[in-house]
């Protein structure tokens, strides 16, 4: 069989969930085998959705998606074989232990009494459980459960492995831990990774690619470095003493100042870009003061992932995945 | 064929020995129905001399009636396990390797049917004690515990069924405490149909308690009328295969709201 080249390719994925919330918009990717893919983007964005749809577990209202070359609707069960699973939510049997876990899940790929035993003793190993393997999974921490999954999808040695926010709500140590070992991963075996997070450092320190993903649909795909090149020059960023009385006055203001481009105002933060960054801040500073409205702080950087999000959205990551938070929250309230 | 045997081999293997592991659900699941053996048992003791009833022990017709009811009210929850492997994301995890969807809900119903089983004879073997008699012997009591675990089967799958659709526990919890008591009642669990209203009796000849509960007292008679027995444990049989089936396809539409 000869391998197909790309490990995933997902076209056009449109999904609308029953009640008319439309999760995915229209979204691509494509994965190259053996490489860490990173679907960035803040809550709400149809992450974990577009995971769904390519391990078979959601069909899309539209567009088609291959996984190891085998088509995700058509050929479900041939997709399943070749990938691993790491959902957003724990999916193990808290009464069971955590190799009685692994070697379920190693018998329903088929795997044999022996090479199932061996694998997970292997797999708690090398993720650091051997001494808890025993133990019935509820009695975990919430890093130790994370390893566990990450385990149980690798059980069959697949070809593609999703991890659906593998970090999230683990503490500093445990995901700095995590991030070792899916990077252990990715350079070890042949295989495909793609695994999305809201946190740009972990899609930075983790993924070969990426793509933004925004309300559905990829806004930006490249390497991190790509992506932050694309944004000719550095990240200027000045915090004003106090939020304007009126924007327009500070964005005239700047707009009179050549070497900024890009100038975006939100409170008392202006994000703006320059070539010669240094070299531009004496210019804006001046300029602010003649406005009136004078800088507290000055930080001038080469330009980050934000930046990017900044670039393609208009709105900031953080702002994007708080305002998603605040929105799921008055939802909640309003249900009560 | 044998993927999907070896498959429900070892998701029943894991439900059993989740069960094992909670020893407390278990001792209730065997006090509850020795309970009900106490209470009706000396409740209903001298029903037995209405006209109509034919005399006889009341044990010794309640036991199978007890069987019967408590098969229906433990198999009836079923559906709050399934919500909560929904709701900590272990269906999913399963949907996603090569297990059979058949695999997953027979595993279900051999879980079900064993503990049903082992439920059935307890209650048999505490109703002996207190001085029931089983006249058809050990066929009897085996065509008993098949009736049992066929009605049970077709109530965990309805309750699956319904927990996959409703995705609610309240849902479930209002369901069986609407249905428990009048299917028990609308049966001839602790009274015979010749006692009840007509109205009644025709509504007990469509229960499938009844089903179950009729050839299973006909096969614990001295001299059971087997044609009576085949008929109605048939039609237990194939409501069972319904909704066995009804249930797996259930997971077609939970697909689309995953
Ligand atoms: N089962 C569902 N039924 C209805 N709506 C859903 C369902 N799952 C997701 N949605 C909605 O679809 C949109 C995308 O959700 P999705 O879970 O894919 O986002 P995400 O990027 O994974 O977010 P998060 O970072 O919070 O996990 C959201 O608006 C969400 O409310
Ligand atoms: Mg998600």
């Amino acid at each position: 069989m000869t391998q197909h080249p790309l490990a995933v390719t997902a076209r056009d994925l449109v999904k609308t969930y029953p009640g008319g919330v439309r999760a995915l918009a229209g979204l691509s990717i494509d994965v190259r085998p053996g490489e860490v893919f990173a679907l960035l983007g803040p809550n709400g964005a149809g992450k974990s959705t577009a995971i769904k749809i390519l391990t078979t577990l959601a069909r899309p209202d539209s567009g088609t998606a291959t996984v190891g070359g085998h088509d995700v609707i058509g050929h479900p069960g041939r997709v399943r074989r070749v990938i691993g699973v790491v959902a957003q939510k724990s999916g193990s049997d808290p009464v069971a232990t955590g190799r009685e876990n692994l070697v379920l899940q190693g018998r329903l790929y088929g795997l044999s009494g022996t090479a199932v035993r061996r694998r997970a003793t292997e797999l708690l190993d090398r993720f650091g459980l051997a001494s808890a393997a025993d133990r019935p999974t509820r009695t975990y921490s919430g890093g130790m459960l994370r390893r566990l999954d990450v385990a149980l999808g690798l059980i069959h040695r697949p070809q593609v492995l999703f991890l659906d926010e593998p970090t999230t709500g683990l503490d500093p140590d445990a995901r700095t831990a995590l991030w070792d070992e899916i990077a252990r991963l990715a350079a070890g075996e042949s295989l495909a990774i793609v695994l999305t997070t809201h946190y740009l450092d972990e899609a930075d320190r983790l993924a070969h690619r990426l793509a933004i993903a925004d309300r559905g649909r990829v806004v930006a795909t490249g390497t991190p470095d790509e992506l932050k090149s694309s944004l000719r020059g550095d990240a200027v960023h000045i915090d004003l003493q106090a939020p304007p009385g009126d924007e327009a006055v500070v964005l005239r203001a700047l707009a009179a100042v050549p070497a900024l481009r890009e100038v975006t105002l939100d409170g008392r933060r202006i994000s703006a870009r320059a070539d010669d960054g240094a070299g531009a801040v004496p210019a804006a500073l001046a300029a602010l003061d003649q406005a009136a409205t004078p800088a507290a702080a000055v930080t001038v950087a080469r330009p980050s992932l934000d930046d990017v999000y900044l670039r393609h959205t208009g709105r900031r990551f953080a702002d994007a995945d708080n305002a998603a938070g605040a929105s799921a929250l008055a939802a909640m309230a309003g249900a009560r | 064929m044998t993927a999907i045997a070896a498959q429900t081999w070892w998701m029943t293997q894991r439900r059993l020995t989740a069960l094992a592991r909670q020893p407390w659900f278990l001792l209730i699941m065997l006090i509850q129905p020795a309970i009900w053996l106490f209470l009706f048992g000396n409740l209903f003791r001298r029903i037995v001399e209405l006209p109509g009833f034919g005399g006889g022990s009341y044990l010794t017709y309640l036991a199978p009636g007890v069987v019967v009811m408590s098969a229906l009210s433990s198999n009836m929850w079923a559906g709050m396990g399934a919500l909560e492997e929904i709701e900590r994301g272990t269906l999913n995890r399963f949907l996603v390797t090569p297990v059979a969807r058949s695999a997953i809900m027979n595993a279900n119903v051999a879980e079900q049917a064993l503990s049903t089983a082992v439920q059935s004879l307890i209650i048999v073997g505490l109703a002996a004690l207190g001085g029931a008699s089983f006249a058809g012997g050990p066929a009897g009591i085996a065509l008993l515990v098949v009736a049992a675990v066929l009605l049970g089967t077709v109530f965990s799958a309805l309750s699956n069924t319904v927990g996959m659709l409703v995705r609610q526990r309240e849902t479930i919890i209002g369901l069986n405490t609407m249905l428990l008591l009048p299917l028990t009642f609308l049966s001839p669990a602790f009274m015979p149909a010749a006692l009840m209203p007509g109205w009644m009796r025709r509504l007990s000849d469509a229960n499938p308690v009844s089903w179950a509960l009729l050839s299973a007292r006909e096969a614990l008679a001295s001299d059971p009328d087997w044609g009576s027995v085949a008929w109605r444990g048939g039609l237990l049989a194939a409501l069972a295969a319904a909704m066995v089936a009804l249930s797996i396809r259930t997971f077609r539409t939970y697909q689309k709201s995953v």
